[in-house]
């Protein structure tokens, strides 16, 4: 054929660190003015396949074409040059710069700014025109949600003449509202001839967007086919190799006694920041508690305040009809004892220690406890005991209680933080993003466990940014935005709309106009 | 008209205590601004100020002088550079370590070289920065005020102090208005948008710390063949740490930084008048307190008045590619 249209190509690419072989002989294809998508667990190598796109890194062995032809690309200016632009699943930003400032670094256009200010900013106008992405080009990005500040990753890379934009995980830290909105700007620059390639981990998003997608699995590259084509179901199996279940199977819940009493609770952090305003919760026995929200909304706050770490700044924490909020015992070592489970939210810092053996982390938090003791010494061997009963029941592999932590993957290390805080028996469980950075395969294990414990009549406070995790997961759902819960609604009637709005701080009110205009003014 | 006159005086000291320190902090504010700390500010200008009178004597030319402190500073400046940018190592400990190397060569090489005590022989004529009258300067002198100002103030000073004066608009200009600011700034606040945009990062900090070692150059040449009049041992007396702090007061920012330093520089000038003075109520104060004075100023203002400084954000980290 004589003319081409492959945007993007890659021949037998291999890339290692060190031992380990990150990508295995990855061919890949890519249409211009299409939609590709790139799915497969976490640690399948995507990223690492994008960034050796981007000149980032350099693969060991195999070619990358663009528009038919070979391309040397070992540094990103070469991969700028060649058309190629990235959108980092961190933002590449300066907070302290205005959009234009952040758009024309490195491509200034000359010693002096003024000039390179001027022309930019004309172009800014342009592009935002003819793509629909209005953005103040004069605001500080640091000001900017984040929304926002992806728009602007965007516009960098077309000012710098993208014609194939690679996005890596952009949705992670959007509303779905928000992803919507870049779905649909994705879609325009489609339209408009430009070539678009999604990472991701989320099957709901290649099936709403993508043309083709391809499937990686282990760093190797396990299947392409057109997205039409295909289903969830089959991406799942693809991505895990394995038949998997989607949605979490389980009862009615029963829910009992309320466990926890949280009433006008408030908490300002050692910043002055009021991050938490009169919160009110009731966390009861035989339920699961859901708190949806965008990352960085108090979720975290809420879960280090009822654990015990962070002391309220007001109000009240009921456990069990007994007021305990400024009991000596509200610390995270005492309410252990009696009776609290919390699975923290970022186990690197908080749930394990990666440099110490399974088997010691296995008693972190416990570790005064008579069982573990003899006299003034640990007893090893009760420890071992343990460690190994929580290996098998919990099928952390491999099963070497001497192994450091950091050596198991992401989806083991939460198994055994789970298994620690499980095992020991709580009434109620607080779980910080029970499945963040864990193989699919892992995550249904862990909403089983999770499901077996409600039935068993705990309570349980599930904390999650993904929003598909709260609403299979949880009986009753509570949103948090800015601090605040916007709403409570029993799962049943959540759907991905609603608590979208709620995670934008839109509070539900049925009888006023409020959220019809709220609806109109989002599309 | 007499404590007018008085006060000019103490400007006047005031601008002369300044010019290492406002050199130092422009210095320093490439350094700080590009994400690499230095602590090392005092040792580069110590060398400097070494360099500078040793090669003004041997040689008789002033500005001989300066290029050998430029090209001192400039040297230590790598060398901090190739510890923290090409090896990622700790950046105080660095900067410490330049500190104390410094601080020891310097009066050995004294030594070996002079045989003075660890002093360099006395400057003077071609050898010394001589202050420059400006036109006009000694007929306007009597003229209330304006002339007497201009006379004493404006006039008659060497060149490095009109260097260290002019300085602070071409930073602010560099660091604001050209390709050179900008990258230098973004490097500090976050390397990886740099690296991303296709800028290298450890070249972008060679070249700021570069440009901390041409003003700590001149800063150091100035304290010793200028202000003074030969180098002897430590004679920069934590004016690189007072620096420092005074860039930490200005939060990062040109403009604010040259009025921190010149309040330091004020203090200073003050206590060398107050020195004996008699003053009403507490009498004759001590030398050794008020000596004191502009450093427990200074601690004071950076312990309760600062106020929420922002750092730039990437500040001490050495950048590494993640994984």
């Amino acid at each position: 054929m004589m003319t081409n249209n492959t945007a993007l190509e890659l021949r037998r690419v291999n890339k290692w660190f060190g031992p380990v072989h990150a990508n295995k002989d990855i061919s890949l294809s890519v249409g211009r003015g299409t939609i590709h998508g790139i799915i497969g667990e976490n640690g399948a190598g995507k990223s690492t396949l994008m960034s050796i796109v981007y000149g980032f890194y350099q693969a060991e062995e195999g070619i990358i074409l663009v528009n038919g032809k070979e391309c040397l690309i070992d540094n990103p200016q070469a991969s700028i040059a060649a058309g190629i632009g990235m959108v980092h699943q961190h933002f590449m930003l300066v907070d302290t710069f205005t959009v234009l400032e952040n758009v024309i670094l490195g491509v200034e256009g000359g010693a002096r700014l003024t000039d390179g200010l001027t022309k930019a900013r004309k172009e800014l106008l342009r592009l935002e025109k003819e793509y629909s992405l209005e953005i103040d080009v004069d605001a500080y990005v640091g000001d900017l949600p984040v929304g926002l500040r992806q728009r602007v990753e965007i516009l960098k890379a077309l000012y710098r003449g993208a014609e194939i934009l690679i996005l890596d995980e952009p949705t992670g830290v959007l509303t779905p509202q928000e992803a919507d909105h870049l779905f649909r700007i994705l879609n325009t620059l489609r339209d408009q001839g430009k070539t678009v390639v999604l990472i991701t981990h989320k099957l709901r998003e290649i099936m709403a967007i993508t043309d083709n997608v391809s499937v990686m699995r282990r760093g190797e590259m396990v299947a392409h086919v057109a997205t039409k084509d295909t289903s969830r179901e089959h991406l799942a199996e693809l991505m895990v190799g394995r038949t998997v279940l989607l949605q979490v199977e389980k009862e009615e819940a029963t829910p009992g006694k309320t466990i926890m009493k949280i009433r006008d609770l408030s908490f300002i952090d050692g910043e002055g920041v009021l991050r938490l305003k009169k919160i009110d919760l009731d966390i009861k026995a035989g339920e699961i508690l859901g708190i949806a929200g965008v990352s960085g909304n108090g979720q975290s706050e809420l879960l280090s305040v009822l654990g015990g770490i962070d002391r309220p700044s007001a109000g009240s924490v009921i456990y069990k009809d007994e007021d305990i909020t400024n009991s000596r015992s509200f610390n995270a070592r005492n309410l252990r004892k009696i009776g609290l489970g919390h699975v923290p939210e970022d186990r690197h810092r908080s749930g394990l220690i990666l440099s110490f053996s399974a088997k010691e982390n296995t008693i972190l938090g416990y570790h005064d406890s008579p069982n573990y003791n003899k006299g003034t010494t640990l007893d090893q061997n009760s420890v071992l005991k343990t460690c190994e009963a929580y290996i098998e029941k919990f099928d952390v592999r491999p099963p070497d209680p001497n192994l450091n932590a950091s050596g198991f993957s992401g989806g083991n290390q939460q198994k055994l933080v789970l298994a620690r805080e499980m095992e020991n028996d709580p009434d109620i469980l607080l779980v910080g993003q029970p499945t963040r950075g864990v193989d699919i395969g892992a995550i249904e294990f862990i909403h089983k466990q999770l499901i077996e414990m409600r039935d068993a009549g705990k309570a349980i406070l599930v904390v999650s940014v993904e929003i598909e995790e709260v609403m299979s997961l949880s009986d009753r759902i509570a949103v948090m935005f800015d601090g605040e819960i916007v709403g409570e609604l029993d799962a049943k009637d959540a759907t991905e709309t609603r608590l979208g709005l709620m995670m934008a701080g839109v509070k539900e009110d049925p009888t006023s106009e409020q959220l019809e205009e709220n609806k109109a003014a989002d599309s | 008209m007499d404590s007018i006159q008085l006060f000019i005086l103490l400007l006047d000291a005031t601008f002369r205590v300044a010019t290492p320190l406002i050199l130092a902090a422009m210095a320093g504010m490439f350094s700080e601004r590009s994400g690499v700390v230095d602590i090392g500010l005092e040792g580069k200008m110590l060398g400097a100020a070494f360099a500078a009178a040793a090669a003004a004597s041997v040689s008789g030319s002033a500005w001989v002088g300066l290029g050998a402190g430029i090209l001192t500073s400039l040297a230590l400046s790598s060398l901090h550079a190739y510890a923290c940018v090409t090896h990622k190592g700790n950046q105080v400990v660095s900067g410490m370590a330049i500190n104390i190397m410094v601080a020891g060569l310097t009066p050995t090489l004294a030594i070996a070289w002079f045989h003075k005590g660890g002093q360099t022989p006395a400057l003077s004529g071609d050898s010394r920065f001589q202050p420059i009258t400006l036109p006009f300067a000694d007929a306007l002198r009597d003229t209330p005020i304006i002339g007497f100002t201009y006379a004493e103030l404006i006039s008659g000073h060497n060149i490095l102090v009109y260097i260290a004066v002019i300085s602070v608009p071409i930073v602010a200009y560099v660091m604001y208005r050209t390709r050179f600011g900008l990258r230098v700034r973004a490097v500090g606040e976050n390397p990886h948008a740099v690296d991303t945009a296709g800028i290298s990062v450890d070249l972008m900090r060679y070249k700021a710390l570069a440009v901390t070692g041409l003003l700590c150059g001149i800063a150091g040449t100035y304290i010793s063949s200028a202000h003074g009049a030969g180098f002897i041992r430590d004679m920069t007396a934590g004016k690189g740490y007072l620096a420092l702090a005074a860039l930490i007061f200005g939060k990062w920012k040109p403009v604010p930084t040259l009025f921190a330093c010149l309040l330091f520089a004020f203090t200073d000038a003050l206590q060398a008048r107050l020195q004996g003075v008699d003053l009403p109520i507490v009498g004759v104060i001590p030398v050794q307190f008020i000596q004191a004075l502009p450093y427990i100023l200074t601690v004071l203002l950076l312990a309760g008045f600062v106020g929420k400084a922002h750092p730039p954000k990437a500040i001490g980290i050495p950048y590494i590619k993640e994984r």
